[in-house]
């Protein structure tokens, strides 16, 4: 039997979305293998949760249930992961490339010594061997490599999250829950002390809409005028490097090479010239709206609507807009 | 106490040409920097060592071509103590498993030491994977992602550490690996003193036959992945651009558009 297996991502006691994304990718390939696609949750009362992952696509869901489970920790979550991998040898592992996925999947390949590709943007089936083809964008987004791992199993892949669609839940799937009541002495050298929470800011990888500013900006000040056209818009706030580097706003904000990779459905990149390393971190957002007064810019090579004009008078009108909007919905 | 630093020798430039048959780059026909991200685990060893005023030896080891000796040079003359290069034909082509095992197998012939410091990711592969895979190899704790040491002691450590809900505190015994983001703090530049003795420094070659494992554990023979095919993607769009005077309708047009993809 050809098993798939995901790891689900859980969230401060909730199955994050993320999940069903990983759900769609695992229900193509475990169709083409026709096999069995099995969601792995650790955890604790996340009973009333998992039913969904059945809806979104599993056979089964495997919970490993213990309190102590129920933050994520590398050494606690590899005991029980690793000897219900030995047992069950999958043919693929899925993980979200979060800094959950990103962190447990390399210790979990390195301790099963097999093969790992980061941040796929494609996986698919190859027809005669039925190995997994995963495809990533590498060397900031200037190749694309297809990466197979001919030889050792599981074959082991994080997924970049929003590339791809969860399926529709369908509440008449069946499948099958099975608990397993972890009785483990966990004694792992790390322990969580804190979460200090990002109150209310939607965070760069999970926004559908991003809208960042560069130094076409002029002056630190103007960043408020984004953070209040995120917040209409639902969405989060990006940056280039120049400006994080004159400290016009935090390092958590930096889209590109050596700052965050994002793929939002709109990103609006303002007063970014669009260097390759800023493409690098938001190429693969589904649209790219630019706005920018020079109109060679090379931002406007790769976005969907380039608009050419003054990024300060352009923001402030878009923001009464939406303002007025607002006001008439409520 | 010891501090190991792993640092990467990779392109200067992203413009690499790929070897289409073997899904390998191309590294001699390009200029080559340390990895720019491993600039601030440098940086996280040479803060730790102030701080605690102890006799803290700073290591740094890469594994890479002969010319990755230009990059221990330049780690020591920002700082660090010494270094050694782990180069043998061997090694060539080797994915995130392999080097990890590679550097693992060298680690643990070194002796003891506190902390392991990687860069979050190199800028070449970027996978991000051979810090915790190293650490799976080594059995020891991995923290990811650390933005700011906190405190640290003779066997402890208490680090922040970002992750998408916000800032998370850790504890963690030593050793362990960990690898730091660009918030840990700004990379120093290296001084004329520290270029004097990176001069003069010997960097020893490690090679297979030091390492007493066998070929078929490291570089391409050793790596469970394989690269089947590189393509280039399309970076342009087409896009329509419009030059709009009219600030009042630009914003009209932006408004349809997110309308029309749902956003509003
Ligand atoms: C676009 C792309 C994406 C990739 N994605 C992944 C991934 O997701 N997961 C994964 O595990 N692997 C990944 N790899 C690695 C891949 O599987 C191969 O192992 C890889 O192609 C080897 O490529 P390289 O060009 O870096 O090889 P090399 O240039 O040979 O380098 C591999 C490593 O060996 C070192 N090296 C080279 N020559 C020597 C020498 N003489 N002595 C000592 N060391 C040496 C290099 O410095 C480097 O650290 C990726 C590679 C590419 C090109
Ligand atoms: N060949 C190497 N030699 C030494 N350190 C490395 C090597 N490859 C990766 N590293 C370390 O691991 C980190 C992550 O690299 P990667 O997993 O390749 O993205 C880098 O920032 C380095 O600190």
């Amino acid at each position: 039997m050809k098993d798939v297996f995901i790891l689900s991502e859980v969230r401060e006691g909730k199955i994050h979305p993320v999940t069903y994304e990983l759900l769609a990718w695992g229900r193509f390939l475990t169709d083409k293998l026709k096999g069995t696609l099995s969601a792995l949750v650790l955890g604790d009362n996340l009973e009333d949760q998992l039913e969904e992952l059945i809806f979104y696509g599993a056979d089964k869901v495997e919970f490993f249930k213990n309190s102590e489970l129920e933050i994520f920790n590398v050494e606690n979550y590899s005991k029980v992961l690793i000897p219900f991998i030995k047992e069950k040898n999958p043919e693929i592992i899925l993980a979200s490339a979060t800094t959950r996925g990103r962190t447990i999947m390399p210790y979990l390949a390195g301790k099963l010594k097999t093969g790992l590709t980061a941040d796929c943007t494609h996986l698919d089936i190859e027809e005669d061997t039925g190995l997994l083809l995963q495809t990533r964008p590498a060397i900031g987004g200037n190749v694309l490599a297809t990466i197979k791992t001919p030889e050792h199993k599981p074959q082991m892949a994080t997924v970049r999250p929003k590339g791809k669609k969860p399926l529709l839940k369908d509440k008449n799937r069946k499948g099958e829950v099975i608990i397993h009541n972890i009785n483990e002495n966990f004694s792992s050298r790390t322990k969580r002390l804190d979460l200090k929470r990002r109150e209310e800011e939607i965070s760069l990888s999970d926004a559908e809409i991003i809208i960042s500013g560069g130094k076409g900006l002029k002056n630190p000040q103007n960043f408020y005028l984004l953070f209040d056209i995120a917040h209409l818009l639902g969405g989060a706030v990006g940056a280039s490097r120049s400006v994080v580097d004159m400290g016009w706003i935090e390092y958590s904000h930096q889209v590109g090479l050596s700052g965050k990779t994002v793929n939002p459905k709109v990103y609006i990149a303002v007063g970014i010239s669009g260097a390759v390393q800023h493409l690098a971190g938001m190429i693969n957002s589904e649209n790219i709206i630019a706005i920018n007064k020079d109109p060679d810019a090379p931002i406007f090579q790769v976005s969907d609507l380039g608009i050419v004009g003054d990024a300060i008078e352009i923001l402030s009108l878009l923001k009464r807009k939406l303002e007025e909007r607002k006001k008439r919905n409520v | 106490m010891r501090i190991i630093i792993l640092i990467k020798q990779v392109p200067a430039t992203d413009k690499v040409k790929m070897d289409e048959e073997t899904g390998t780059m191309k590294r001699e026909e390009v200029e080559s920097v340390i990895n720019p991200l491993d600039l601030y685990a440098i940086e996280a060893g040479l803060q730790v060592r102030e701080r605690i005023k102890e006799d803290i030896e700073i290591v740094v080891i890469s594994m890479g071509p002969p010319k990755a000796k230009e990059a221990i040079k330049e780690a020591i003359s920002m700082g660090c103590d010494k270094g050694y290069l782990l180069s043998d034909k061997t090694f060539a082509g080797a994915d995130t498993w392999a080097t990890s095992f590679t550097l693992s197998t060298f680690i643990k012939k070194l002796g003891e030491f506190s902390i392991i410091f990687t860069g979050e990711r190199a800028t070449d592969g970027e996978t991000g994977q051979v810090g915790p895979s190293l650490s799976a190899q080594l059995d020891l704790p991995i923290l990811t992602y650390v933005s700011k040491i906190k405190e640290i002691g003779k066997d402890y450590i208490i680090v922040e550490r970002e992750i998408e809900e916000g800032t998370e505190v850790v504890f963690s015994s030593l050793p362990c690996v960990i690898s730091v983001i660009k918030a840990i703090s700004e990379p120093r530049l290296p001084t004329l003193a520290g270029k004097l003795r990176a001069r003069e420094r010997e960097i020893p070659i490690i090679t297979l036959k030091d390492l007493g494992v066998s070929e078929r554990d490291v570089g391409l023979l050793g790596s469970p992945t394989r690269v089947v095919k590189i393509f280039y993607p399309k970076l342009s769009r087409e896009g329509i651009k419009i030059k709009e005077k009219n600030p009042e309708r630009a914003v009209d047009i932006i408004i349809k558009f997110l309308e029309e993809r749902g956003i509003l």
